[in-house]
This record gives structure tokens, sequence and C-alpha cells, in this order.
């Protein structure tokens, strides 16, 4: 009964959805303030469905209902309930259920959080993501229907939930990614909203920022926890792997980061406004493509889903229409707008315009090195694979101009800098980034001219600026005391993020070039030593979890005759699903992570075992926490709460 | 309007010569690590209408099925060496390391690696998808009409 109720949840969402993007669009074009005012309870009410149909899908992997196909293959009786709940949005059906939840929800929080906006546009914006809403509800709906049953024959027994996706971080990883995702078709709607109403100027700037912030927040947070999950249970110990599926994550999330930079232009100086709107479909526009990628099976990867022509065709058909569309109207009214802010050569405005050149660079690199595989089968040239060293040259040669660049940025004004007066500060964060670089460096004894230098300086460059910027413009206040409340939220957020971007050059440089790594046969009692660690193999035993069983290996870490730590490396056999996962042994440490997977028993009453030494693993999460945090800041900033525009664009213009 | 023209034409000139860079440079990269995927029979036959061979030392990847029974562990260290095969010859892949957890006998797998002699890879990177009946699509490709035998009933050809 509660399948069937959720089942019409989903579809009375659906008529929703339907009025919701019809009501109050043509309201708005024949200046009807009832139809306007419309959009707000129908964008709750279906907010509301979508969320009943969510608790109803997970009420029936609670009770183990076996007849609803979707929980027969996800789930299993054994299986501890947080993963039932998990497993929930663990297949394809359940996490497009959960993505239209998270779609409903930003845009019933956009209807509920803008008392500021105008009727008309705030009429606008929802409507057109009540059209975003009816595609893919539909397409839940109808192409893959979480709540199918398959009576009257159905399992005594699920097939249990995909041992991969058994994790803690797997329970976090998609709800944030799919915020992230979803997030910017706020933006996006923001931006055909303004588009439909040739309205670009910086109030609306600071309309979109905070929800664009918002996304981009999620976004980085998703990401940032998929790399530690794929570390802890992959057991290669690795953390990017420019998979198809992390690049599709990673494409939004460039263009993201160029939108909110591009916006902070467009806010305080109401120029690249065209750029600015571009970027917000563009951000939108890659999260679809993701989804394409991702649900349609035509690129080969570890996370797909259970491929199905027709799904990626309908998800195709629908990306081709949000971007056909938008662009249309694009070139249709972006003639229009012009933009009269002018500024030098040396401003801050062309700083950011090289911040977006960097990224959508970045972002075509990713593109091409995903898509061209496909184009390339397609053309009848033979299958063929881009490998990983592809991405990291490309990546190291942006890096570099785009760290160095980072590092001036926010020392440099808006409109027209001088250069002198940035010499002697420039000069001696140069000289500070020098010294803490090749201080470090040399309190590991390995100053050498090579990768880990390189990003060390460059984060060190970027972190000490971004501090020494800061410190600067408290001190313009008086003193740094009187200055710390006066300055912006967004500034710290700013300062925050580039900080985190430091922090995360310098965690993949020295974690590239200082790992060491060795796959070792042992036997109970062998030590294996490794950059100075002696790890002894104690015992291995036999494993027996809820749904699982298998061995462990437990191994004693020594340096220099001084006892480290214990670990415990587990080789689980799921038992329903026949499938053997590996769970690393981690101990952290700031300054290095040691890491052990147990791999297969080898003839002879020995075990195949992986040890890894990797320095400052720990920093590139810790840079995209501090990213995240950085976006929290801002989104923390005054600015964003007024009720009334404080300012019309001539006098932010002049100003 | 001169400033504005000049800045113009110097955004014009930036961004055509970091595009040109950038494209040189990813065709380059791109150039070094494309990475042609061939079956087994396409190794020993060629590849395509040219039937092109690849050349000792080239870089490459390998999909096929192990055959049972092919898999040979060097007794003290994490040496191993198996067979893989599609519709036709068998192909042999040496490697040091620990296997994916999914590796299997009579199962599909794609290998990473460079081509040591005819019939022969040495290979960096093993892998196995996290799915107990994959096969890798281009092994399915070119299984396609023919009747599905495990590896272990197939005739063997070769001195194995």
């Amino acid at each position: 009964m509660i399948v069937e109720a959720g089942q019409l949840a989903l579809t009375f969402a659906f008529a929703l959805s339907l009025l919701l993007a019809i009501i109050p669009l043509y309201g708005s074009f024949v200046a009807n303030p009832r139809m306007l005012l419309l959009a707000k309870p129908l964008a709750l009410g279906q907010f509301l469905f979508c969320l009943l149909a969510m608790l109803a899908l997970i009420y029936a992997f609670r009770t183990n209902d076996f007849t609803v196909v979707n929980v027969a293959q996800n789930s299993s009786s054994t299986l501890p309930w947080y993963y039932q709940i998990t497993a929930s949005f663990g297949s394809h059906e359940g996490s497009m259920l959960l993505w239209v939840l998270m779609l409903a929800g930003w845009t019933a929080l956009v209807a509920q959080f803008s008392k500021a906006l105008p009727l008309l546009l705030l009429g606008r914006i929802l409507g057109i993501l009540g059209v975003i809403c009816v595609g893919f509800i539909a397409f839940s709906l109808f192409m893959s229907n979480p709540f199918e049953r398959s009576l009257p024959f159905f399992p005594v027994e699920g097939r249990d939930l995909n041992p991969l996706l058994q994790d803690f971080g797997m329970i976090m990883h998609p709800p944030t990614l799919y915020m992230g995702y979803v997030g910017f078709a706020v933006a996006f709607a923001f931006a055909i909203a303004a588009l439909m109403g040739g309205r670009f100027d910086s109030v609306w700037a600071r309309w979109v920022q905070p929800w664009a912030l918002a996304a981009w927040l999620f976004l980085t947070l998703g990401i940032m926890l998929g790399s530690w999950w794929a570390y802890n249970e992959l057991g290669w110990g690795g953390w990017w792997f420019w998979d198809p599926v992390e690049n599709a994550s990673f494409m939004p999330w460039l263009a993201g980061t160029a939108l909110i930079h591009s916006l902070a232009v467009t806010e305080k100086r109401g120029t690249f406004k065209s750029w600015t709107v571009l970027l917000a479909l563009a951000a939108f526009a890659l999260s679809l493509v993701g989804a394409f990628l991702v649900r349609s099976g035509v690129l080969v990867s570890v996370h797909s889903f259970a491929t199905d022509p027709g799904r990626g065709m309908y998800l195709l058909v629908f990306l081709l229409l949000v971007v056909g569309g938008s662009l249309l109207l694009y070139g249709m009214r972006m003639n229009s707008v012009r933009s009269q802010a002018r500024y030098q050569l040396f401003s801050r405005e062309m700083m950011l315009w090289g911040n977006n050149i960097f990224l959508l660079t970045a972002c075509l690199i990713v593109f091409l090195g995903t898509l061209f595989p496909l184009f390339h089968k397609e053309l009848g040239l033979g299958s063929i694979s881009i490998g990983e060293p592809f991405f990291n040259q490309m990546f190291y040669y942006l890096t570099i101009p785009f760290a160095l660049m980072l590092g001036l940025g926010p020392w440099v004004r808006w409109k027209q800098q001088q250069f002198t007066p940035l010499v002697k500060p420039l000069g001696l964060v140069f000289v500070a980034a020098l010294i803490l670089a090749l201080g470090v460096l040399a309190s590991m004894q390995s100053v050498q001219a090579n990768l880990a230098l390189l990003g060390m300086l460059l984060g060190a460059w970027v972190g000490v600026s971004a501090l020494a910027e800061v410190m600067l413009r408290m001190r313009q206040f008086g003193s740094v005391t009187q200055g710390l409340t006066k300055l912006n939220a967004s500034h710290y957020g700013m300062t925050l993020a580039h900080i985190g971007f430091a922090v995360l050059v310098i965690g993949v440089a020295m974690t590239k070039t200082y790992t060491e790594e060795r796959d070792v046969r042992m036997q109970e009692g062998d030590t294996a030593t490794l950059a100075g660690y002696q790890f002894t193999l104690v015992d291995v035993y036999d494993l027996d979890g809820p749904n699982y069983g298998g061995q462990a290996a437990e191994l004693d870490v020594r340096k220099d005759g001084g006892y480290v730590t214990h670990l415990h490396a587990e080789k689980r056999f799921y038992r329903i699903q026949r499938t053997i996962m590996t769970e690393a042994a981690v101990h952290a440490r700031l300054s290095r992570d040691l890491y052990v997977s147990l791999g297969e028993e080898l003839p002879g009453n020995a075990w195949a075992l992986r040890i890894q030494v990797k320095p400052f693993v720990r920093w590139i999460w810790l840079g995209g926490l501090l990213m995240t945090l950085g976006a929290l800041l801002a989104l923390a900033d005054k600015r964003y709460r007024r009720k009334t525009p404080p300012a019309t664009t001539q006098e932010v213009a002049n100003a | 309007m001169q400033p504005r023209r000049q800045k113009r034409l110097f955004a014009i000139v930036l961004v055509i010569g970091l595009l040109t860079g950038a494209v040189a440079a990813m065709l380059y990269a791109l150039q070094q690590n494309i990475d042609l995927f061939y079956t087994p029979s396409q190794l020993v036959d060629g590849l395509g209408e040219g039937k092109i061979k690849p050349q000792v030392g080239q870089r490459l990847r390998i999909g096929g099925m192990v055959v049972e029974g092919s898999v040979k562990r060097d007794p003290d260290s994490l040496k191993v060496s198996f067979d893989l095969v599609d519709t036709g010859p068998l192909v042999t892949v040496i490697y040091e390391g620990i296997l994916p957890d999914l590796f299997r006998e009579g199962q599909g797998i794609v290998a990473q690696g460079v081509l040591q002699d005819a019939t022969t890879i040495k290979a960096s990177e093993v892998l196995a998808k996290h799915d107990e009946e994959y096969m890798p699509p281009e092994v399915a490709e070119a299984l396609k009409g023919i009747k599905h035998v495990p590896p272990s009933q197939q005739p063997v050809s070769g001195s194995y």
C-alpha cells in the first residue's frame, strides 16, 4: 500500500510540476499577478509530494518488501539498517528519485527565501525550474520507475546492495553531489528568467550569487567525499583516477568556479554580463552532460549504472532541448545587453577574466579527454583509452600560471592598478613563500628541483599572498582588530577558499612526488620496510560480518625501533553478491598516511599486501574542505540577505 | 576609444595565443597518451581493414577472458602470468603485483601494458570490473553472434 502511495505521490508531484511549468510562465506574459502568486504554493506542494515518494521508497527498503524490483535488486534482509536506507538511492531508479527530490527541494527553497525578488522574476524563475522538474519527474516516473513491482512472482531474499556502496562515504557522497549538480539549475533558471526580462545588473548578480555559491559548496564537498571514499574503498590508495564519471562531476565544478568569479565582476562592476549568463547556462548544461554520461552507458566506468539505450536517448534529447533552447534565447537577447564599465589592462576585471579563461580551458581539456574515446569509436577508428598521464600533464601546465595569477589577483584593484605600489608587498610575500617552501622541504631533507618543490612554492605563494592581503585590508580600517569585524564575510570566504586551493596544490604535488608503494608477499611474522617504516604482519584470521565473510590482517608498524601504530586491513567477501571488497587500513597524520591493503592469498600460506606511505595526502581533502568552508563563509555575507537593494546599478557603477 | 581598442586587441590576441598553445599542447599530449585497444585475435591478426599489427614496445590495452588453468604464479614473489582469449589465439600477459579483487579464471579483464613480443604483454595495470558478469564491451562485440562458451571449453591452440 505504502509503495502505491509513493507512486501516487510522485504522480501528484508530476501534475504539480506541469502546473508550475505552465501557469506562472503564462502569467508572466499576460501580466496576471494571481497566476504568478500560484508559483510558490505549487513549488512547495511539489516538494512535499516528492518527499512523500522518497519516504515511501525508504519504507519499502526498511520493510524488506522484495515484491518491489528495486528493493529486491539492491537490498537484502541481512543488510544493516543504515545501508538499507542508503540503498534506496544506490540504484539508477532510486538515485533518480533522489535527484528529483533535490531539484524540488531547491525549487522550494527559492520559493521560500526570495521575498526580495520582484514577483514577475520569481514567477519566471520558479516556472523554469518547473519545466526542468517536469523533465526529470517524467523520466523517473515513465522511464525508471523506482516503485515497480514484480508480482505475482517475487524473490524471498534480495540481491543485496553493491558492496562498494556499503560505506559511510557512500551515505554522504551521492546526496551532496546531487545537491551540487541540481543546485546549478537555480542559477540556470535565474539566467533564463533574466534573458526573458532583459534585466541584467549588479542587483541581479547579487540575487544569483548565493545560489551559485551554495551549489558550488555542495559540489565541492561531494567531489571531495567521493575522492576520500575511493581512497578508502578501492584499495589502490588513489584519490583521483580521471575516470569518465569523475570527470563528469569535475566539468560543472570548473564551470561553476568560473561562474562565481564572473558573478563577482557583474555584481561589483556591472560588467561581464553576457559572459556570466553564458557560464550559468554552461554549468547546468554540464551537469546534464554528466547525468547523461553516467546513466546512458556510453562510457565504461566503475560508476556507471546498468545501461539502457532508451534512458540514454531520453536524457540526450532533454539535454539538447535545454541547451538548444537556452542558447537560442541567449542569441536572441544578448545582442541588446551592453556593458558600460571601463577598465584597464592591469585591473581586477582582467585578472578575473584570466581566471575564467584558465578554468574554461581546463574544462575543455576534461571534456575532450572524456569524450574523445567515444568519438574515436563512433567514427570507426577503433577503441582507445586516454590515460591519466594526458590529464596530469595538461593540468600541470595549467596550474602553474593559474596559481601565479591567483596569488596576484586579490591585490589588484578594480578598473586600474599601478604596478609600483604592489612591488614591495608582493616581493615580501614572494620571499616569505620561498623561505616557507624551502624550510618545509629542508626539514624533510629533500630539497630538489622536482614537482614537490614547485608545488610547495606555488602553494606557499598563493597561501601567504591570500593571508597577507586580508591582513592589509584589515589594517586599512585602522588596526587588525578593528578591521576584523569590518571586512565582509565574503572577503574572508574568498581568502579561505584560496588558501584551500593552496593546500590542495601542496597536497597533490607532495603526494605525487613522495609516495612510496610496494606490493609484497608476506607470511605471518614477515617484516617489510618502506620509507623507514617497518610493517610486520602479525596475524591473518577469518572475518564474520552481518552480510560478509573474508579475512583480516593485523600489522604492527615500527619506525627506528619505536612502535608507531597497529593496522587492521580487511578483505571482505559479500555472500549474496559474491563480491570481494578491500577495506584498506589507514593510519592518518597531517604529514603522511600509512596505507595497507590486503590482496589475494598466495600459495604457501602467504598473502599479497600493498603497502604505501603517502606524505601530505590528507592535504588534498583538507584543501577541498577549506574551499567548502570558504563558500559557507561567503554565503553568510550580510549583503545577500538585504531585503531591498540599497544601491541602484548606477550608483554601483559610479562607486 | 584608443585604449579600449588596444585592450580589445590585446584580449583577442591573448585568447588566440592561449587557445593555440592549449590545443597544440593538448594534441601533443594526446598523441602520446592514446592507447589502442586490442582483443587477443586483433593483437595476433592485426587491427582494422589494414590489419595493422602492434609493434614490440608499443603501449596498448588488451581485453579478453582469462583462460582457465592458465594462471601461473611465482612462488617467491608477486609475479604472475596468465593467458587471455576471445575467439581465436591466446595471448600471454605477465604482471607483477596485486591482481584486482574480481580477477578470476574465466572472467573478462582489461590489461594495460607494453607489447614484449608478438603474443606477450607486460602489464602495468590489470583491471576487472566490479561486476561478476562483466566482459569488456569490445570483447563482447567480438563475440557477438558466436555462442558463448566458457573459455575452459574452447578449443585451445598453441603450446599451452
